[in-house]
């Protein structure tokens, strides 16, 4: 038997190592309480994204939860005559987006949880774009190798260069990005900029996040009192029998 | 069975204990069931308040609002149809709109808040058809007396031009005036008024 | 004349009562592994309570699909709620079974006069397997499609008829609107059969008693106890006072599921997997698929045999195989005792090694194969097998210890 057990963990070491390989995300550090934060992100989407991406299962009207009346929506978020009620769709067709893009840029409301690493992997993304000339583009992505859409945030945080390296098998990844030209904003102000938008967009992939954790603290205290009770009741009962 | 040696006050204590406690958690889940049923956000999003342009439309005429998925009846009256609402009270059930059927604001002969303009959900208080709209004056079939209104052909009710139903049909209110407000002389905002959306 | 007595004349509700409540007569000694089979029906009953909610807003319709869960999650009235405690139930259903299994095999509940009330059991799990595989598909996330298309993919294996097969029960080429809504149907289907076969689970087991940690039959001991002279002197009624213990069983039990259910929906992407945030893409696999995991060890066994003689048949086969072993589990123990307790050092360490190897393979089916994963995915398999085939030998040839007449604390 404790041979055999040595064998099992002989053979499970090499599994230990899985898990490497992947892209290494820098920590988005969000804050799903900064409203301000949220509502910053809400208004770069609307202005940078939207055009593009849709938020299809989310309304414009659910940005009342971060602080914003009906009115500053209807004002400072929503072009055309939508109602507050509506949801965030793209006025770009999905056919022409596909001809343009080569792939219909895909609906964002998920992405925070269908991405690996969620915030931190959209602030990493949205840092990550490099210089690649072979791209349609022009730029390619560490995070998103070979993505289909143009960096639209080059004017505000600048121009990066992939410094490349070769590793012991001879491939050839990317080492580090380097700002060659400077955009509107300096690395901080980017930075605060994609934390914004990943803050926004957590809070869109489930909205109801904070509210299920706090309704949660209340189940648990009530059913903690249930429990003792019931083990209360349990034990007078069982005096009988022991 | 045997009971001796048991403390049966502690057992009944602690089993009103657990079945009361038992009872307000039963409660508390059933909330979100309940609750589900409701109108979703997409339903209220979809039932908001309606905007309609009325400058075009002509006296006697009538235009439909879709609102909260109802039909909305906004009529343009004559000065001669206002003249007649005063007069034709005996007629009518409720010529004062005594039963609330319409926002405080609406409480009087011509049951909205420009007597120029009725506005109003078009359907039945009986049994939820859609009235059709007669302005015409005398018709064969609605009698020689009949000075324009609402009659709904399922079950034969009648409504004057300020929706009130008359006497010895079936319908038993007058129809419902919804809350509104205007935004302007020609736009009218249907399903809220300065009391927030209804 | 009373109410109850007016009742009685017509149904026999006292006579239930007492015989499977109020006098029937569970042994005393249960312990904690006795609480899973009262929490798998809470379980089921919130399966098909939540189920039937989140299907008044749900539409089997691939072009739909995504989108009404979506609209569950978030437009709907505490939509989200209903929904993580139907996706946390489903497998929250599977650990209790699981752990309920384990139970028997302990304390050999499947042995005579139990061994209907195991294959019953084992009924109900397949059943269970073949709801949760159905509901998987609905939310026509990318995990759902593709767990579905490699699943009946299996079917195409079988020789012949495979492939006509596999097109019969997805209705298409693919998987596609026609078996989304076959896969509805069938998931709102199934959970009323598996209450039904819950009923006679219980029928069956209240016929034969219910077994105990000492394995030992309460019902051929000594007579009397003080709540009645016939009685077996071990037993004890199960109203009040399992009824009270599987009150506190249920509570302990919220308390870990409400948890998750409020904190931790996802389960760090086991109970809610990543890739189904994404919708149903016919024309783009995920780059690594895998089944939930409470399917993944039977998954590792199916990608651990090598398809040869021209066909993957042999995967099928043994997953297959793996499973309706377990049916025979009941003639494959020879040892003279049943509960582990009393069972030898053999026995004691076989089972040890069936729990390693389990788990073992249910990590193993969820991760992408490499040659040193398949083949501890095979040694873990061939051990899984040993377990059961060569249960009569070493059963037989282990050295077991008395067993006493009546049960112990």
């Amino acid at each position: 038997m404790k041979k055999l057990i040595a064998i099992l963990s002989l053979a499970l070491l090499p599994l230990t190592g899985f898990a490497s390989g992947a892209v290494h995300l820098e920590s988005a550090d969000i804050d799903l309480t900064d409203e301000a934060a949220m509502q910053r992100g809400a208004k770069y989407f609307v202005n940078y994204c939207q055009g593009c991406h849709s938020l299809k299962y989310f309304r414009y009207e659910n940005m009342q939860k971060f602080g914003l009346t009906k009115d500053q929506i209807r004002g400072n978020l929503m072009f055309g005559d939508g109602k507050v009620g509506d949801l965030m769709t793209t006025s770009m067709p999905a056919v022409d987006a596909a001809e343009w893009f080569g792939t219909a840029p895909p609906d964002l409301t998920l992405t925070a949880r269908l991405k690996h690493g969620g915030a931190d992997w959209i602030y990493t993304y949205l840092k990550s774009f490099y210089v690649d000339e072979s791209r349609p583009f022009g730029v390619n992505n560490v995070v998103f190798p070979n993505v289909g859409m143009p960096h639209v945030l080059m004017e505000l945080q600048g121009v990066q260069e992939a410094v490349k390296e070769k590793d012991e098998h001879g491939n050839v990844h990317v080492k580090e990005l380097k700002l060659v030209k400077p955009g509107r904003l300096s690395a901080e102000e980017y930075d605060e900029l994609a934390r914004d938008l990943a803050t926004f967009l957590t809070h869109v992939a489930e909205p109801v996040k904070l509210e299920r954790q706090s309704i949660g603290i209340w189940v648990m205290l009530f059913l903690l009192v249930f429990f003792v009770v019931s083990v209360m009741l349990k034990k007078e009962y069982w005096k009988d029998v022991h | 069975m045997s009971s001796q040696g048991v403390d049966l006050k502690k057992r009944r204590m602690l089993i009103t204990a657990t079945a009361g406690i038992g009872a307000v958690g039963a409660g508390f889940a059933l909330v979100p069931f309940l609750s589900y049923w409701q109108p979703s956000a997409r339903a209220k999003a979809m039932g908001a308040p309606e905007e309609a342009d009325i400058s075009k439309l002509e006296p006697g005429a009538l235009m439909r609002v879709k609102w909260r998925g109802k039909v909305c009846w906004v009529v343009r009256r004559t000065e001669e149809t206002l003249k007649n609402l005063k007069e034709n009270t005996d007629h009518l059930v409720d010529p004062d709109s005594e039963v609330p059927q319409q926002p405080e604001y609406c409480k009087n002969y011509h049951r909205s808040i420009k007597p120029e303009y009725l506005i109003a959900v078009g359907i039945c208080t009986h049994l939820g058809c859609s009235p059709t709209y007669r302005p015409d004056i005398g018709p064969a079939d609605l009698g020689a007396d009949w000075q324009g209104g609402f009659f709904c052909p399922c079950h034969g009710s009648k409504f004057d031009l300020a929706a009130r139903v008359f006497k010895g049909v079936p319908a038993p209110t007058n129809l419902v005036i919804p809350p509104h407000k205007y935004l302007n002389d020609t736009t009218v905002l249907i399903g809220a008024d300065d009391g927030g959306a209804a | 004349m009373s109410l109850m007595t007016w009742i009685d004349e017509r149904f026999p509700a006292t006579k239930v009562w007492n015989e499977h409540l109020a006098q029937y007569y569970a042994p005393k000694n249960f312990n904690f592994w006795y609480f899973f089979g009262s929490l798998a029906m809470l379980v089921l009953v919130n399966q098909i309570v939540t189920g039937i909610w989140l299907a008044m807003s749900y539409k089997p319709d691939a072009t739909l699909a995504f989108a009404s869960v979506e609209y569950i999650m978030r437009d709907v009235n505490w939509g989200w709620l209903i929904r993580y405690l139907h996706s946390t139930g489903a497998s929250a259903f599977f650990i209790v079974i699981y752990l309920h299994m384990f139970r028997g095999l302990m304390y050999g509940s499947y042995r005579k006069p139990r061994e209907l009330l195991w294959i019953i059991g084992m009924i109900i799990y397949v059943v269970m397997m073949a709801t949760a595989f159905f509901g998987y598909l609905l939310p026509w996330g990318q995990m759902s499609y593709w767990g579905a298309q490699v699943i009946v993919n299996l079917f195409s294996a079988i020789p012949v008829i495979g492939d006509d097969l596999s097109i019969w029960i997805r209705g298409d080429y693919v998987i596609s609107d026609a078996t989304l809504n076959r896969f509805f149907a069938l998931h709102f289907l199934l959970p009323f059969i598996l209450a039904a076969l819950v009923f006679v689970h219980i029928v069956a087991l209240h016929k034969v008693g219910s077994n105990n940690p000492d394995g030992i039959e309460i019902k051929k001991g000594p007579k009397g106890n003080r709540w009645s002279d016939t009685a077996p002197a071990d037993g004890i009624p199960f109203h009040p006072y399992y009824s009270v213990k599987d009150i506190a069983g249920v509570a302990g039990f919220l308390i870990v599921f409400l948890g998750i259910v409020f904190f931790a929906p996802e389960m760090g992407g086991y109970f809610l997997e990543a890739p189904n945030f994404e919708p149903a893409n016919p024309l783009k696999t995920p780059e690594h698929i895998a089944p939930v995991w409470y399917f993944t060890p039977f998954y590792a066994i199916l990608r651990a045999v090598p398809s040869f003689a021209g066909t993957q048949v042999w995967g099928v086969i043994a997953m297959g195989a793996a499973i309706v072993v377990l049916f025979f589990l009941p003639w494959l123990d020879k040892s003279p005792v049943k509960s582990i307790r009393y069972k030898g050092p053999i026995f004691k360490g076989m089972i040890a090694m069936f729990v390693v190897v389990f788990l073992i393979l249910g990590y193993l089916g969820m991760q992408p194969a490499t040659p040193g994963r398949t083949l501890l995915a095979q040694v873990c398999t061939t051990l899984y097998f040993v377990f059961f085939l060569g249960m009569p030998i070493y059963s037989k040839m282990d050295k077991t210890k008395p067993v006493p007449e009546r049960v112990t604390k």
